[in-house]
């Protein structure tokens, strides 16, 4: 592809914190996004152990219902607004540009923004424990809830974190698709992209997409708690079921967007470990999108019980039962992936095998939210909550821990441990079903969701209690994950340029890769690109081991032509670090602190000039960087 | 798209200016969500357009000034055209009289839609008045917003190309901000329709 | 491993199908829950036949296809089976469609509008507590029967429920007699329960299922589903107004109520003239037949004195509520306040309140 900056990468100033700082390497930013993530994995963690504690038995006391309010809001915008977008993120940052075989993003300051608005908007977020409390009208937010205490800041610290939180996630989506569709390797096609690159493709589509609706819904929000607008004032026939539907036509696709760069990764993983190809690709594609399109036709059937009238809810019940067709379509591929091959157990695999039997419970209990009358039942009880823990940390979270085990070799240069990943897998899942699966039977036996207490004598009791010993032992599980990645970062085996016998382009390059990724662009012939260098097939469809080949004999840079265009890396240039990007999101999130505290006054007046000031410092800085800077 | 086993595939070479490829991708991305965005606004405004509780409804818009002011915007996207077609050409000072025309051309409709709004607070319609005027300042004013950011690019445009700091491979490029300000005043369209002229 | 945690819990699952949970959406009691409760068992059969399908080809690949030590021979490499996929494609499709013929039929059923001999019941949902109208049961003095959080049914005959909010969102859920259904300000809608005949005598317990602050976990609600001579017994004493007693601790209780807790509570007050007269403010639950209700505080506290002077005397330590964000001009009520009474007035107003049966 055309490098056109004049400016040497960096060599020898890589390290340090400023570095970071600076930093819009796609590898580094996908590097800082797991960690910001996985930081607020734990504190939604302790937030989820602090709701179990409460509820281990009846009549809790470990926190008031002021407190819970708070808590069980918070754990619900960390873990998805915080937590697995940004994990998503983090994977989606750091090897689609390396699949498809780019030397970055295409716009890696961009990229930089909108990871540090990420960032500073969750730590805002959390702010709000320190000034006036933090929201708690739950992560829906329903109106008018969410408009009646105008006395508290909570909400508004809602209606501005989620905005912000959005807008970062928007600047990311855009970046996304148009690096996969402008700066693919020459000859990928997009029928040849990795399925994971195609999960990313479909997520991006589908946050562009919901992010702005939500964003009318968190304005309205914002106006109708500070200026005196009537959108969800029902005395004077505001209506309140508008934000539901604004608030699902983005959360439904939400709820996709967490889970499809997590089925990716599987995708990914499955035929690496089987050693044959993913069974279907085409159809795996092609479910993938599917299910990014119905997933913007079935919102409302999160408002089954809100009165929509039975046509409605009919249309919309068919509309759900419509998503489990290429869901199923997944899972049997991916049965049938498995099916024939010579499966390597590892870490990588055992959590992708989890993910689909998780999954499968999650896909059916969502099935049966499509059953109208019976949803009536399930709604907002603790048998929903079971049934998205089972898509979102049953399906969503072990995925990405799938992925986590088998792109740490590529990100440090070192395995992490076998024995201690198969450790964590094992109490990961059975601490999981030990939590969720009892609370299906609660919700079916009446308990409802976001109760901060409940009585003895409704049969709850050794339920919930079970439920408790099992968040517990998922604790038990992230330490022993904790200690492995630390334990295999300081001494873990060394791991080479491709430990798994990989297929895909990320494997070629060494591990970590360089920052310019790629010696030579790669020249892309099939799926699987990789795996076609190193096997052929014999007459009975078996793979063969082809005799060692130099790198370089099938692949073509394509950067010949310019008179510095030979494959000598040295001579690869990447864009240059800035430190704009940093100060135009930290402006941002000052300007939203200051539309949160806007009706006190002084205060919210003050911190939006500064916001405006600091914004426009960094926004200003970055359009006069020299433009060559960032075309590259 | 190439054939199987084909070596080179032509994607990138065949559309000329990769840069410019990439920031129309991402321009395309971002008008296709900002398109979801007011869509979610038009919604709104529909299901309130007769929750006008004792406040006036749609009778007080003075539809043949907006349709007035809708014309100029209309305009507005011809002289942009041919500020992009002279930069296209690389007459940068002709371009840069036709941009200065489109901003002013957008300033003329701003100043439009702030006459018109002073003149609906004093006929008692307010952001607080009922959704329906809720919902109406929300919309047009978003709008509003999106033409005062696009006068405020075309500005930028005109400084650096008198600078002569213009390149057609910047981040600032005429090609990108025409497209924002066509698909501006596309929305206006939708809006006047939707808003002031289907009276339901 | 995998495969035994599976199937324990779905013997839990099943185990708890034949409980008899006072709260059970298992467990129902009504024509209309029945109803749902069939559906369910539909869909939780083939979801169970699919999950074990799945799980178990799942299991047995894992264990067939698994590589052996030192066995380093590659697979065949096949990329897909069109037909194959086809067909698994359209078996979810088939299953699918037949789930759906039962469900569209039972949602119209329950939606319809409930026709014939029917009561109805206007339900307001309040920050935290439930208010039930009954507008067709209406006494002497033209007054509606009124309570708060104990709704009384008669069994074998249809209710049908017409619910709004007074503030927030609230859903009434009762999971033996009904799906849930939202109560939304400004909009009306319905459930009907036609109780079985069986349930005569129950008194079923369910509670808030949309959260509303506080007090969300504490909104619960009591059903006595009655036979039909007792709800004809209860409705005539529910019409009956409430006494004014001239003498003892109780009248001293009058006082204290007429002067403090009309402000936010109505009662149906006879006077000793004979004359009728609804005195207070309908903000809170109307109290004309406090003491003849089991529970109170939306049917967190059983109703004996002590937990009612308690009550009294600091209502939010026994239930979280936000009484000092009350606004009763702008119509917004967060709870009870303390209003500091001694413990004479409490100890007699909790007489007066318990007198009126």
């Amino acid at each position: 592809m055309a490098v056109a900056t004049r400016e040497q990468a960096p060599a020898a100033a890589d390290r340090g914190v400023w570095s970071w700082i600076t930093t819009v390497d796609h590898k580094r930013i996908g590097i800082m996004y797991a960690v910001a993530a996985f930081i607020f994995f734990l504190v939604g963690g302790f937030e989820a152990l602090l709701i179990r504690t409460q509820l281990a038995g009846p009549n809790g006391t470990v926190l008031s219902a002021e407190a819970y309010n708070q808590i069980f809001t918070m754990h619900g915008l960390t873990m998805v607004f915080a937590v697995i977008m940004p994990i998503a993120a983090a994977f989606q940052n750091y090897f689609v540009p390396l699949q498809i075989g780019a030397r970055d993003v295409a716009f890696p300051r961009i990229n930089a923004f909108a990871f540090w608005l990420f960032f500073f908007s969750a730590l805002f977020l959390y702010t709000s424990f320190l000034f006036g409390g933090a929201p708690d009208g739950a992560w829906v937010g329903y109106a008018p809830l969410s408009t009646q205490l105008t006395e508290y800041v909570r909400m508004d610290y809602y209606s501005v974190g989620a905005q912000l939180l959005g807008v970062a996630s928007l600047a990311g989506s855009i970046n996304f698709i148009a690096t996969i569709f402008t700066m693919r390797a020459p000859g990928m096609s997009l029928m040849r992209m990795p399925v994971f690159v195609w999960m990313t493709v479909v997520t991006s589509f589908l946050l562009i997409l919901s992010l702005p609706v939500i964003g009318v819904g968190l304005w309205q929000l914002l106006f109708d708690r500070n200026f005196g607008t009537l959108f969800y004032a029902a005395q004077a026939q505001g209506d309140p079921l508008l934000w539901q539907h604004l608030f699902w036509i983005f959360g439904h696709p939400e709820v996709y967007v967490l889970i499809l760069p997590a089925m990716g990764i599987v995708s990914e993983i499955l035929p690496v470990m089987s050693r044959k190809p993913l069974f279907g690709y085409a159809f795996v594609v092609f479910s993938g999108i599917a299910i990014g399109f119905l997933g913007f036709g079935v919102w409302a059937h999160h408002m089954f019980t809100a009165g929509l009238g039975p046509v409605a809810e009919a249309g919309f019940g068919l509309a759900t039962m419509l998503i489990a067709i290429p869901t199923g379509v997944k899972i049997f591929n991916w049965i049938g992936t498995t099916w024939g091959g010579r499966l390597k157990l590892t870490t990588p695999m055992l959590f992708s095998l989890g993910f689909i039997s998780m999954f499968v419970i999650g896909g059916l209990s969502g099935v049966t939210h499509s059953i109208v009358p019976a949803d009536t039942q399930q709604h907002d009880s603790y048998y929903i909550v079971a049934h998205f823990h089972y898509v979102l940390f049953g399906g969503a979270v072990l995925g990405y821990m799938a992925g986590a085990y088998y792109w740490f070799p590529k990100w440090t240069g070192k395995m992490l441990s076998e024995t201690i990943g198969k450790w964590h897998f094992w109490i990961t899942l059975i601490g999981f079903n030990l939590t969720f699966a009892p609370q299906h039977i609660l919700g079916l036996d009446g308990m409802p969701r976001r109760t901060y207490r409940y009585d003895a004598g409704l049969g709850w009791d050794g339920w919930n209690l079970m439920s408790t010993i099992g968040s517990y032992l998922i604790a038990v599980g992230v330490l022993v994950f904790i200690w492995n990645i630390i334990r295999s970062w300081r001494n873990g085996e060394p791991a080479g340029n491709d430990p798994w016998d990989g297929r895909t382009l990320e494997w070629t390059t060494s591990s970590p890769p360089p920052v310019h990724n790629f010696d030579e662009v790669p020249v892309v012939h099939h799926v699987d690109d990789f795996w076609y260098r190193k096997y052929g097939i014999d007459e009975d469809g078996r793979a063969v081991k082809m005799p060692e080949v130099s790198g370089g004999a099938l692949t073509v840079d394509t950067d010949t032509g310019g008179e510095d265009g030979d494959a000598d890396a040295h001579d690869i240039h990447m864009p240059s670090p800035s430190y704009f990007p940093i100060i135009a999101s930290a402006g941002v999130v000052i300007l939203g602190a200051g539309l949160v505290f806007i009706s006190s006054g002084a205060i919210g007046f003050g911190l939006l000039a500064l916001g405006a000031i600091v914004s426009l410092w960094g926004f200003m800085g970055w359009a006069g960087e020299p433009i060559t800077k960032e075309a590259h | 798209m190439v054939s199987e086993g084909a070596v080179v595939d032509h994607d990138f070479e065949d559309t000329g200016n990769p840069i410019h490829r990439v920031r129309k991708t991402a321009m395309w991305a971002f008008l296709g969500s900002e398109a979801f965005f007011f869509g979610a606004m038009i919604s709104t405004f529909l299901l309130y357009r007769n929750t006008i509780g004792d406040g006036p409804g749609a009778e007080i818009f003075n539809i043949p000034f907006t349709s007035a002011s809708s014309f100029v915007l209309l305009m507005s996207s011809l002289t942009m055209v041919l500020a992009d077609n002279s930069f296209q050409k690389g007459d940068q000072r002709q371009g840069r009289v036709w941009l200065i025309g489109t901003a002013l051309l957008g300033t003329t409709f701003l100043a439009g839609q702030i006459f018109e709004f002073t003149e609906f607070v004093h006929e008692g319609l307010t952001i607080s008045t009922s959704p329906f005027g809720s919902s109406f300042y929300m919309l047009t004013g978003f709008h509003g917003l999106h033409v005062a950011v696009g006068v405020l690019l075309l500005s930028m445009l005109v400084f650096f190309s008198l600078r002569g700091r213009y390149s057609p491979d910047g981040g600032m490029n005429v090609e990108l901000v025409a497209l924002y300000w066509h698909f501006v005043d596309i929305v206006w369209i939708v809006i006047f329709t939707v808003v002031y002229l289907l009276q339901i | 491993m995998r495969r035994i945690v599976s199937i324990v819990a779905l013997g839990l699952v099943l185990a708890s199908c034949s409980s008899n949970l006072p709260q059970s959406s298992l467990n129902p009691k009504s024509v209309e829950a029945q109803k749902i409760d069939g559906l369910w068992i539909l869909v939780f059969s083939i979801a169970t036949v699919i999950f074990f399908a799945v799980q178990i080809a799942l299991i047995v690949s894992i264990i067939r296809w698994r590589r052996r030590p030192g066995d380093d021979s590659e697979p065949k490499q096949t990329h897909g089976n069109t037909r194959l996929e086809i067909v698994w494609t359209i078996i979810p499709a088939v299953i699918l469609a037949v789930i759906a013929v039962p469900t569209l039929r039972t949602l119209f059923e329950l939606r319809a509008p409930a026709t014939g001999d029917v009561l109805r019941v206007k339900v307001t949902g309040h920050q935290w507590w439930w208010e039930f109208e009954y507008p067709d049961i209406v006494g002497p003095d033209g007054r509606p029967l009124i309570t708060a959080n104990e709704l009384h049914i008669p069994a074998g005959k249809t209710t049908e429920l017409e619910m709004t909010s007074a503030d927030v969102i609230h859903s009434f859920w009762v999971p033996p007699l009904a799906g849930k259904r939202d109560l939304v300000p400004g909009l009306t809608t319905y459930i009907k329960i036609t109780p079985l005949e069986s349930a005569a005598g129950e008194v079923i317990p369910g509670q808030c299922a949309e959260y509303c602050w506080l007090g969300h976990a504490d909104m619960r609600v009591k059903v006595h589903v009655d036979a039909p001579a007792d709800f004809e017994a209860w409705t005539a004493g529910q019409l009956e107004p409430a006494p004014m007693p001239t003498a003892g601790a109780a009248a001293a209780g009058f006082e204290t109520f007429s002067g403090v807790c009309t402000t936010c509570h109505q009662a149906n007050v006879r006077r000793p003239d004979g004359t009728v007269e609804t005195i207070g403010n309908a903000v809170g639950p109307d109290l004309t037949h406090f003491g003849s209700r089991d529970t109170f505080g939306a049917g967190i506290l059983e109703n004996t004195a002590e937990h009612l002077a308690a009550w009294i005397d600091d209502p939010s330590s026994l239930k979280p509520m936000a009484p000092e964000l009350n606004d009763l001009d702008r119509g917004r009520v967060l709870g009870m306040p303390d209003y500091g009474l001694d413990p004479d007035q409490i100890t007699e107003l909790v007489e007066l309140l318990e007198s009126w049966k």
